[in-house]
C-alpha cells in the first residue's frame, strides 16, 4: 500500500472551499449556541417558573436528543410543516446550535452559581440592579471558571460541523468525501480532513489557555 | 434630627423568628453599636436596615420619608427602584468585605460611582483615589484583592462604601474575619469616620471599641431589644440580668 496524497492536492481548491464552509457554519453555531445558551442559562438559574421551566424543557429537550436526528428532522421534515424551504446551512446551523446552547446552558447557571453570595451582597449594597451586578460583577468570575468547560464546547461545536454533511452542506467532511469517491483515495482524502481539523482547533485551545493565564492576572 | 425610624419591625426566616419587632429611632450623626450573642439577630437587623434582607412586617422610615407601601393584607411592598435608592443612601460593610475580585483595589471602589452613578470615569477615578488616601492605600489602588491583606481589604470595601456618599453607615462585624493584629488597622479607620461625625450602626463584639466610638449601645437578645443607652450605662452598669452575663462572658479571660 503507497500513499498518494497528490491526488488530494489536485484537490486543493475544494477542500479549500470546504475549509470555508466549515469556518461559517462554527462561527455562526458558536455565536448563536454560546449566546442563546446564556439566555437559557439564565433561565435556568431564576427562580421565576416563568423562565424556569421553559428553560429545563429546552435544556432537557435538545440534551437528550441527536445532533443529527434534529439536523434531519430540521431539514426533511419541518419544511413539510411550515411553508418554507431550509437551505441544508440554516438547518445544521439551527440542529448545532440548539443543542450547543441546551449543553452551555448548564455551564453558564453552574457558573453563576459557584459565584459566592457575598459578591452579589457587595454589589447590592452599591445600588446595582440584578442586570447590572450580573453583567459587571457575576458573569465575569464566572466566566473566567467557565472558559475550560466553553472551549469544550467551541472544540465540540466545531467538530459537529461535520454533521452538516448529512444535509450535503458543503463544509470539509463533505468535500473529502467527494474528493474520497472521485479519485477512489479515501486513505489520504480523510487523513487529510483530520489533519486540517487539527490544524484549524489546535491554535483554537491554544487561545483558550492565553485567555486563561489573561484572566488569571487578578490573582 | 431622625435620620432612620423603625418599627415593629419583624423577620423570620422559616419557622424561626429572628427579629421580634424592633423599634429604633436614629439621629443624624449618632453611633451605634449593637451587640448580642450569635443568632440575636443583630447582622439581619443590620441587613433589614438597607433592605439586604427583606422586612418581614414592621415599617422603615428614611429621612422622615416611609418606605414601601401598604398592600392588601396589610404587609408592605418595596419597588426595586426605591430600595436601589435606599441602598445608595445607606453604605454596608461586610464581615467578608465582599470585594471584586477581578478588579484592582480603585476598580473596587471606582465601580458603584461608574455603573451606579454613571460617572465618567476620570471623575470617578479621582474620586476613587481621594477615598483611598483616606483609608489610608493611596499606594496600592492597583493591587488586586488577592494581594491585600485583610486589614487593607476591609479598608479598600470602606472606601467603596464612602465613595458613594452614604448618609449613613452600616458595619457588619467588620473584624470578626481578621487576623487580631490587623484588626487595629480598620477599627482605627472608623474612629476616623466617627469624629467626622458620619452616622452609623456597628455590629461588633469588640467591647472595647464600641465603648469608646458609640454613642449608644444596644443590646438584642431573641430578637428583640434587650437593653440600651450610653456606654456607661450598658457596658458598665447594665441593669438586665442576660446583659451582665454577656457582658461578662465576654471579658471572661481579661485581667
Amino acid at each position: 500500500m503507497r500513499w498518494d496524497f497528490a491526488s488530494v492536492f489536485d484537490n486543493t481548491d475544494a477542500l479549500l472551499v470546504g475549509a470555508v464552509g466549515t469556518l461559517r457554519i462554527f462561527a455562526i453555531c458558536l455565536v448563536l449556541g454560546l449566546s442563546l445558551g446564556l439566555i437559557v442559562g439564565l433561565g435556568r438559574y431564576s427562580r421565576n417558573r416563568l423562565l424556569h421551566i421553559p428553560a429545563t424543557i429546552f435544556v432537557e429537550f435538545f440534551r437528550n436528543t441527536p445532533v443529527l436526528v434534529q439536523i434531519l428532522w430540521f431539514y426533511f421534515a419541518l419544511p413539510i410543516l411550515l411553508p418554507f424551504q431550509i437551505s441544508p446551512l440554516a438547518a445544521a446551523s439551527l440542529g448545532i446550535s440548539l443543542n450547543s446552547a441546551a449543553f452551555s446552558a448548564e455551564i453558564y447557571r453552574g457558573g453563576i452559581q459557584s459565584i459566592e453570595t457575598g459578591q452579589w451582597d457587595g454589589a447590592r449594597a452599591l445600588g446595582m440592579r440584578w442586570g447590572q451586578a450580573m453583567r459587571r460583577i457575576i458573569l465575569p468570575q464566572a466566566l473566567k471558571r467557565m472558559l475550560p468547560a466553553l472551549t469544550n464546547r467551541a472544540i465540540e461545536i466545531f467538530k459537529m460541523s461535520t454533521l452538516a454533511s448529512a444535509v450535503a452542506y458543503v463544509e470539509l467532511l463533505q468535500q473529502g468525501k467527494l474528493i474520497a469517491s472521485l479519485n477512489y483515495n479515501p486513505i489520504e482524502a480523510y487523513t487529510a480532513v483530520a489533519v486540517i481539523f487539527f490544524v484549524f482547533l489546535w491554535p483554537l485551545v491554544q487561545f483558550s489557555y492565553f485567555l486563561e493565564r489573561r484572566l488569571r492576572r487578578d490573582e | 434630627m431622625t435620620i432612620l425610624r423603625v418599627s415593629g419591625l419583624t423577620k423570620r426566616f422559616g419557622a424561626t423568628e429572628v427579629l421580634r419587632g424592633i423599634d429604633l429611632e436614629v439621629a443624624r450623626g449618632e453611633r451605634i453599636a449593637i451587640l448580642g450573642a450569635s443568632g440575636s439577630g443583630k447582622s439581619t437587623l443590620l441587613r433589614c436596615l438597607n433592605f439586604m434582607e427583606r422586612p418581614g412586617g414592621g415599617t422603615i422610615a428614611l429621612d422622615g420619608q416611609m418606605l414601601g407601601r401598604e398592600g392588601r393584607a396589610g404587609e408592605r411592598i418595596y419597588r426595586e427602584n426605591e430600595l436601589i435608592q435606599v441602598r445608595q443612601r445607606v453604605g454596608m460593610v461586610f464581615q467578608q468585605f465582599n470585594l471584586f475580585p477581578h478588579m484592582t483595589a480603585i476598580g473596587n471602589v471606582m465601580e458603584g460611582l461608574r455603573t451606579v452613578r454613571g460617572m465618567p470615569k476620570p471623575e470617578a477615578e479621582a474620586r476613587a483615589r481621594k477615598e483611598l488616601a483616606r483609608v489610608g492605600l493611596a499606594e496600592k489602588a492597583d493591587t488586586y484583592p488577592a494581594h491585600l491583606s485583610g486589614g487593607q481589604k476591609q479598608r479598600v470595601a470602606i472606601a467603596r462604601a464612602l465613595a458613594m456618599d452614604p448618609e449613613m453607615l452600616l458595619f457588619d462585624e467588620p473584624t470578626s474575619a481578621l487576623d487580631p493584629e490587623l484588626v487595629g488597622e480598620v477599627l482605627a479607620v472608623i474612629l476616623a469616620l466617627a469624629e467626622e461625625g458620619r452616622t452609623m450602626l456597628l455590629v461588633t463584639h469588640e467591647l472595647g471599641f464600641a465603648y469608646h466610638v458609640a454613642t449608644r449601645i444596644i443590646f438584642l437578645a431573641d430578637g428583640a431589644i434587650h437593653e440600651q443607652g450610653t456606654p456607661d450605662e450598658v457596658l458598665k452598669n447594665p441593669k438586665k440580668e442576660r446583659t451582665r452575663a454577656f457582658l461578662a462572658s465576654h471579658r471572661q479571660f481579661s485581667f
